[in-house]
């Protein structure tokens, strides 16, 4: 494991698996049907005390 | 018997200290380790004299645990007191040198007292006492552990009281932000540990399904900050009663190492944490959610991604490879779009309720931060490019900078915070004194004001005038030339630090006073009650 061959994992796989867990993330979050689990995810601290 | 077990294990903690005291090998370890014996036996004595040996009451496993969060908030208030009384004097310093007292209190061990005063021992408690609220809120849960909150606090305080200790005595790693020395950092990595055990203890009983966004900062925050610490202050000690460590890096690999750690603590302690106090007191103090609940979980993974590869852009024209710089400078820039998401989220959760602004100061003190949130991370990738960062770098342009996001955001959110949370620890119905809260706010966004505004002046004049050449091609101003020139400013920043620094006694007096029970009589604040209608 030298530097150059973790240098070259982080600029193609490594870079590519972060990107698409990134995109993977947006895409979950505007999922349709995401508005309404997260409307109310939303109300959690207004529930109590 | 109770605190049985602690009153053991910190005798030997003090035994220890007194040991290392006697052994240590250089004079400032060794008062150094007279400071721990001190601090440690004295908190074991007054452990033994509330010892009692009655039967423990049991713990009702249904309520929260508010203990050290009172602690917390009390701590949060001494700590930005002593931390902004240290920055207005050394600003004088720079004003009037002859201010500096050898060798104790002279510029050189002042600065790192202010800067980790206010980050560490201000903001980190803040974010300590705001995160235990929070967690246990929006879980549902009691705090995980038992009295682990308690050693996590008073853990955290002894690190505060080793750190500042060491800066006087002239113990330093010489690392910015990271300045104290090995040992404390081994006992700062022991109480982080545990910080992190109890706070996702407490998410993983929570009884609410969901973990609300406010707690994925506030873990972000915790994670990211044991990760940099432990990277950022890998060292050799000379010796192990020494006070001397060497890092394991060297050249332009250690600068990059404390640049990566320096920028991401700006990153993860002074905006992913106290963005978690964003989503959590805004829409409790306008009650109201969230303006959008989708951006916020983009907000968040955007700003994970992007902030951990922008510390280059310190390094700008430096020994640092050329693509790094460039790397640094290009994910800074694109830093601003999740931080503007994140700050139009925050302020339109007020959609609505625009009036509160008006009528209730803490809500002010909060889009102000907002607002202030905002303006500060517009200017930071504006300054991260090469081309702008040759003008600012070095100058008070970036103490401006940081400044108007420490006080504007940081500050005023943590102040905001305070002011929700104190009433509601103590049980009493509302604050000493709105009134109070509102002359907090006039003179700590004046004094804002002022101080970024004079920074902005000073720091491009100075950048101008080290870069001035004349025809021939040589300099115009000699170095001490543009110290003699920045005068007037260090005054005016004096006067702005000042008018904060009142601001944030006029809290500490509302917070006592809060927290005594008094309620002061007052004309409410206009607009505040409903005005009254004539009977038709």
């Amino acid at each position: 494991m030298d530097y150059n061959l973790m240098r070259e994992f982080a600029d193609s796989w490594g870079l590519l698996a972060m990107a698409l867990f990134f995109v993977g993330c947006i895409a979950f979050a505007l999922r349709p049907g995401g508005k309404a689990h997260a409307d109310q995810a939303a109300q959690i601290p207004l529930k109590d005390d | 018997m109770r605190f049985g077990t602690e009153i053991v294990l910190l005798s030997l903690f003090a035994f220890a200290a007194l040991v290392a005291a006697g052994f240590g090998v250089d004079e400032p370890f060794r008062q150094h380790m007279w400071v721990l014996f001190f601090a440690v036996a004295g908190f074991t004595a007054i452990l033994l004299r509330n010892t009692d040996f009655k039967a423990a009451t049991p713990v009702d496993s249904s309520a929260y645990m508010d203990g050290p969060i009172r602690y917390g908030a009390i701590a949060t208030v001494f700590w930005g007191v002593v931390g902004m009384l240290v920055g207005v004097v050394i600003a004088l310093q720079l004003a009037y040198p002859d201010l500096d007292i050898q060798p104790w209190f002279n510029f050189g061990r002042l600065r790192p007292l202010h800067t980790s005063g206010v980050i560490f021992a201000f903001g980190g408690n803040a974010l300590l006492c705001t995160s235990m609220y929070v967690v246990q809120r929006t879980s549902r849960a009691r705090l995980f552990g038992g009295d682990l909150a308690w050693f996590v606090f008073w853990g955290y305080q002894l690190f505060i009281v080793m750190a500042a200790t060491g800066y006087l005595l002239g113990i330093t790693e010489g690392r910015e932000y990271a300045e104290p020395e090995w040992y404390v950092d081994l006992w700062l990595t022991i109480v982080w540990v545990a910080y992190l055990i109890l706070f996702l203890g407490t998410i993983l009983k929570r009884k609410e399904p969901h973990i609300y966004v406010a707690n994925w900062f506030y873990l972000s925050f915790i994670v990211t900050i044991a990760m940099l610490h432990l990277v950022n202050n890998l060292s050799m000690p000379v010796s192990f009663l020494g006070s001397k460590s060497y890092s394991a890096f060297s050249g332009v690999q250690d600068a990059l190492t404390q640049w990566w750690y320096g920028h991401n603590a700006v990153g993860f302690f002074l905006t992913a944490g106290f963005l978690g106090m964003m989503y959590y007191f805004v829409p409790k103090q306008v009650n109201r959610p969230v303006y959008s609940y989708r951006l916020s979980i983009i907000h968040f993974w955007a700003l994970i991604f992007l902030y951990i590869w922008a510390g280059p852009h310190h390094l700008h024209y430096t020994a640092l490879p050329d693509w790094a710089q460039t790397l640094g400078m290009v994910f800074s820039v694109m830093l601003w779009m999740p931080s503007w998401g994140g700050m139009i989220n925050g302020l339109m959760t007020l959609s609505g309720a625009w009036d509160k602004i008006r009528t209730d100061p803490i809500v002010r003190m909060m889009v102000a931060a907002v607002a202030f949130y905002g303006m500060s991370t517009f200017e930071g990738p504006m300054m991260s490019i090469k081309a702008v960062n040759s003008l600012s770098h070095y100058t008070d342009w970036t103490i401006g900078h940081v400044h108007s996001g420490a006080l504007g955001w940081v500050g005023m959110i943590s102040f905001g915070a305070i002011y929700y949370m104190v009433p509601k620890l103590w049980n009493r119905e509302r604050l000493y004194s709105m009134r109070l809260v509102t002359w907090h706010f006039w003179l700590a966004t004046l004094g804002i004001v002022v101080y970024a505004a004079v920074m902005w002046v000073s720091g491009i004049m100075q950048g101008l005038m080290w870069r001035e050449y004349d025809e021939q091609g040589f300099l115009v101003y000699s170095f001490a030339e543009t110290v003699a020139a920045m005068h007037p400013y260090y005054l005016m920043r004096a006067a702005g630090g000042a008018m904060y620094l009142t601001g944030t006694l006029i809290m500490a007096w509302n917070i006592t006073m809060t927290i005594l029970g008094y309620q002061r009589k007052e004309q409410p604040l206009p607009g505040s009650a409903p005005a009254l209608q004539p009977a038709q």
